[in-house]
């Protein structure tokens, strides 16, 4: 151990936290009989362990420490630590049900929701490429294993299957990606990276556009960024639908987390060298991850599509990068997640009575349960930008910070790709109001905890639509911190 | 107006928007309580719209009267001091349009009652776009302006595909992609406004005093004026007005015609001419053009139709061509004219409306060669029906006449040959609303129709109301021309 480093095990209590839950909820479910306790438990043993973990991550509000210069404990991290912890809780609330009727394995199911979060909070807090790279790979293959996880569907072992092949060759180019900036800058510390790049000290012209080709090429594939994203429809369509949930929430906004990082940082003063290839990329996701959506007829490949789209308009904003750019990309994260999050509960409640993922299976809910058709129809306004709703809000927002930065062309495309998909958004809000339903027309309700979540991720849509001031407020001071 | 009304133009938004939120928990079985909870807040927003119109006080020399802001998010990310903000005000354009809007909603929440289907539902969405008309007139913050501008559009796809008739679906998603579309154009607008302002906020009182480059303003003008103006009917981006219309339950036709197309052409003032002056000082005359144009063309479109609701669908498009050709004549008169016209069609399309759906909901049928002597099976209906025609086609003593002439005017003024075209097309307007009167109401009764029965009670009511406010504007116009004009004479550039 180097004396000179940092070794505070304290900072990262809770991802020690949301670790030893995972192990706790493994052995508890191996143990179950031995134990006596029933599997029931186990999805409440995690939302505890998650709860805990994000209410300790409040403490570390208005900290700038280091761990041992592999990760940074800063406003940023927290920002992320306290989504992502609340994502798991509402996550788990909403498909308790679905993951005891769907799942194999449960206890394991849960215990890679929580290590895969750890990796995702990791990925906020790097502040070196190796430890990056690992935050990385331990998100990615919490995530093969759980994609395999749906019971008695041929298509999760083939989905998984396909993530993992393409899924290694993107950590291929990642790694190829990586050492060649090691090359070039002579350090794996970002500080230090960004520090060689402002003296001009790393001027390697050719290997430094190979190596940025190769590496937002590889986090192009984890944030599924066209043409990088054949593996997502597949993905999204055989897992379950908790675990789809995950990749188009935690899993794009670590992404999102870790671009802000390197971008914002080391590579800023190569800003010349990347922003066209970033640019052409979120051109191409908006535009394309759109359009596909328009033909899609499975509620799970519709909205893999979607968020595609949806990563477009977050690369978009990664392009224009600033302070100002950044504290509204964390905006519209936080507030794509909540309205992510409430689309996919919903669903997963409808599905949890209909077992049907076609988007006709929605026929009719407006009469059958019309509480789920309104928090869906909320959300898919939302997910295309509409008013009242948050992503009006918080696009309105992204986008004019987009356009500030000089990238007026930029935001009006993300405005026309949002138009775009309103139209299929549509489609599945004319299933539920339109038309009657197919078969049984009795009214049914859903259970309490997927009431709440619905109710709660609805209410939390509309506040971001009408009033975004506070949770702008944060992302502005979680921005603050990348930007000293 | 002081500054405590303030609170009552924000009672405005807020009014409709606690309706559907409190009719959201009334359970749909109870009728009589939907019906007590509509009827208690539309005549509210009534009773505070004539508040807000008759106490605008055109002698003050403060053009927004009655503003008041509350800090919503400042000094975060992009945005500097003020950087959003609620805050309402209106001027006397604004004014006379919140008035607009209080008599159609009124009626049009009067004539809903009788909806069978899901009638809670229709209510809850019909007063979410109430609230989205009503927050764009009085709101004097871009940000929240716009917000409002698309929850007005927002609900109109369902309330057309579940409530409407004819081609419903495709209707619907006519008008709801054409509107998005045209939104985009509006997006670029206030994207590009903001950073070249670069004051860091969205006050619109900022917003007007900011100074922009005159290329830029040459740029941005035409976009925001076709983004606004298809929600406007502005040709040729009018198309899905007309299959919009036809397929609209009664309500929303009276709401979409009435007031939701007049705000496309208060959205070019407020952004276009108030935002950038210059560039709309340049490109008047073609706007000037597409109006005269669109009179023209919808006036020639009506006069082979057919089908009663695609015929006054296309007489819209030709009527806020009229308002287009106002505004693009560029003089205090025209303009003037133009805002009168958007009062004089709102309140007679609605009753146009109005009247068409209570025949339909009846004889589910609307093409006119199918009816006649309908004057003597429905002599009240009839009777309303020519008032509403006979202020469509600018008799003097009601409201199209007041409106029209001083467009005429000022079209002479700025350019003859369009004054001559804006005459020429309200002679073909007299034409086929005079065919059709001809046609349908008097000549031998149709016997088919003879199980047809007067209007009810609350579309009488409806139609009263609408009809009184053509006759008020048409026989003593000047509380709304001292209130538009006192505005319309402090625009920068307008020749007087």
């Amino acid at each position: 151990m180097n004396p000179d480093l940092n070794y505070e095990y304290a900072l990262l209590l809770p991802e020690f936290i949301l670790a030893a839950t995972a192990a706790l909820v493994l052995f508890a479910d191996a143990f179950r009989q031995e134990l006596r306790v029933s599997r029931r438990l186990l999805p409440w043993l995690a939302v505890l362990g998650a709860l805990v973990a994000g209410v300790v991550s409040l403490a570390y509000l208005d900290r700038s420490d280091d761990f041992a210069e592999l990760l940074t404990i800063d406003d940023f991290t927290t920002f992320f630590r306290v989504l992502f912890a609340a994502i798991v809780v509402v996550l788990i609330l909403g498909s308790h049900e679905f993951v005891e009727r769907h799942v194999r394995h449960v206890g394991e199911f849960y215990a890679l929701l929580l290590l895969a979060t750890v990796g995702a909070i990791f990925m906020s807090a790097a502040r070196e490429l190796i430890t990056a790279y690992i935050a990385i790979e331990l998100l990615s293959f919490s995530l093969y294993v759980a994609v395999s996880l749906t019971l008695g569907d041929r298509r999760s072992g083939e989905a998984s299957l396909k993530y993992v092949l393409l899924g290694g060759v993107a950590s291929a180019m990642l790694l190829y990606g990586l050492s060649l900036l090691y090359g070039i800058a002579g350090s794996t510390q970002y500080a230090e990276i960004g520090a060689a790049f402002a003296a001009g000290t790393a001027d390697f012209e050719w290997a430094l556009v190979l190596s940025l080709a190769l590496l937002i090429g590889g986090l192009g594939f984890k944030a599924s960024a066209v043409p990088f994203h054949m593996w997502t429809p597949d993905a999204y369509e055989g897992a379950p639908l908790p675990i789809t949930a995950f990749l188009s929430a935690t899993s794009k906004a670590a992404i999102v987390a870790l671009l802000l990082r390197v971008f914002g940082g080391p590579l800023l003063p190569a800003i010349d060298e990347w922003q066209w290839m970033m640019a052409t990329l979120a051109v191409l996701t908006m535009a394309f991850g759109n359009l596909i959506a328009l033909q899609q007829s499975n509620i799970k490949r519709l909205l893999a599509y979607s968020s595609i789209g949806q990563v477009g308009y977050m690369l978009m904003a990664v392009t224009a990068i600033s302070f100002e750019t950044s504290s509204a990309l964390l905006l519209h994260v936080a507030g794509y997640l909540v309205t992510n999050l409430a689309v996919f509960a919903a669903v997963i409640a409808v599905h949890n009575r209909t077992g049907d993922e076609r988007i006709a299976g929605f026929r009719g809910l407006a009469e059958t349960q019309p509480y789920l058709a309104l928090v869906l129809t909320a959300g898919l306004f939302s997910l295309a930008g509409m008013p009242l709703f948050a992503g009006f809000a918080t696009k309105f927002i992204l986008f004019q910070a987009v356009a500030s930065e000089g990238f007026l062309w930029l935001s009006v495309v993300a405005v026309i790709a949002s138009t775009v998909s309103l139209y299929y958004y549509l489609q599945v809000i004319r299933q539920m109001y339109l038309y009657p339903p197919d078969g049984d027309a009795a009214r049914w309700r859903p259970s309490f905890t997927a009431l709440a979540t619905t109710g709660g991720l609805l209410l939390g849509v509309v506040f971001i639509g009408l009033y975004a001031g506070p949770l702008f407020r944060l992302a502005d001071g979680a921005a603050t911190a990348l930007f000293v | 107006m002081t500054e405590n009304d303030g609170l009552l133009l924000l009672a405005l938004l807020l009014l409709p928007l606690g309706t559907a939120l409190l009719l959201m928990v009334v359970p749909s079985r109870e009728r009589s309580a939907i019906i007590a909870l509509t009827a208690a807040s539309s005549l509210a927003m009534f009773l505070v719209s004539v508040y807000v119109f008759l106490s605008y006080d055109y002698g003050d020399p403060a053009q927004f009267q009655g503003v008041r802001a509350w800090t919503w998010m400042e000094n975060v990310g992009i945005l500097g001091e003020k950087g959003i903000q609620l805050k309402v005000g209106v001027d006397g354009i604004a004014a006379a349009m919140v008035l607009l809007t209080g008599i159609i909603t009124m009626a049009g929440t009067w004539v809903s009652w009788k909806i069978e289907h899901r009638t809670k539902d229709f209510f809850i969405l019909l007063y979410v776009l109430a609230a989205g008309v009503f927050g764009t007139f009085v709101m004097l913050d871009l940000f929240f302006w716009f917000l409002l501008y698309e929850t007005a559009v927002l609900p109109m796809y369902l309330l057309i595909a579940v409530w409407g008739s004819t081609r419903k679906e495709y209707g619907a998603m006519k008008l709801m992609m054409m509107l998005v579309g045209a939104s985009i154009l509006i997006f670029a607008g206030i994207f590009a406004i903001y950073t070249e302002a670069g004051l860091g906020t969205f006050d619109l009182e900022a917003l007007f005093g900011a100074d922009y480059p005159v290329s830029f303003q040459k740029i941005f003008f035409p976009i925001i004026a076709v983004g606004c103006g298809t929600l406007g009917g502005l040709f040729p981006f009018h198309s899905w007005s007309p299959d919009g219309h036809a397929a609209a339950p009664t309500a929303v036709s009276m709401l979409h015609a009435g007031v939701l197309m007049k705000l496309g052409a208060f959205g070019i003032i407020r952004l276009g001419f108030q935002v950038l002056p210059e560039g709309a000082e340049f490109w008047a005359p073609g706007l000037l053009t597409l109006g005269i144009v669109a009179a023209l063309y919808g006036a020639v479109s009506a006069l082979r139709q057919t089908d009663l609701k695609l015929m006054t669908g296309f007489s819209s498009v030709s009527h806020m061509g009229y308002v287009f050709v106002g505004l693009g004549t560029f003089n205090a008169i025209g303009i003037t004219g133009s805002v009168l016209q958007m009062f004089a069609h709102g309140v007679m399309t609605a009753l146009f409306f109005l009247l068409i759906g209570a025949m339909y909901d009846q004889s589910h049928d609307r093409e006119i060669p199918h009816f006649s002597g309908m004057a003597k099976q429905m002599p009240i209906w009839a009777a309303f029906f020519v008032i509403a025609g006979l202020a469509s086609l600018g008799l003097p003593g009601l409201s199209g006449f007041v409106a029209e002439l001083h467009i005429f005017i000022g079209a002479f003024r700025a350019y003859p040959i369009v004054g001559g075209l804006a005459v020429l097309t309200a002679a073909i307007t007299a034409t086929y609303l005079l065919r059709m009167f001809a046609q349908s109401f008097f000549g031998e009764m149709n016997p088919a129709w003879s199980g047809m029965r007067e209007m009810a009670w609350p579309e009488r009511a409806g139609a009263a109301v609408l009809a009184a406010s053509i006759l008020w504007l048409g026989l003593w116009p000047s509380p709304w021309i001292d209130r538009i004009a006192a505005t319309v004479e402090g625009l920068q550039g307008v020749a007087l």
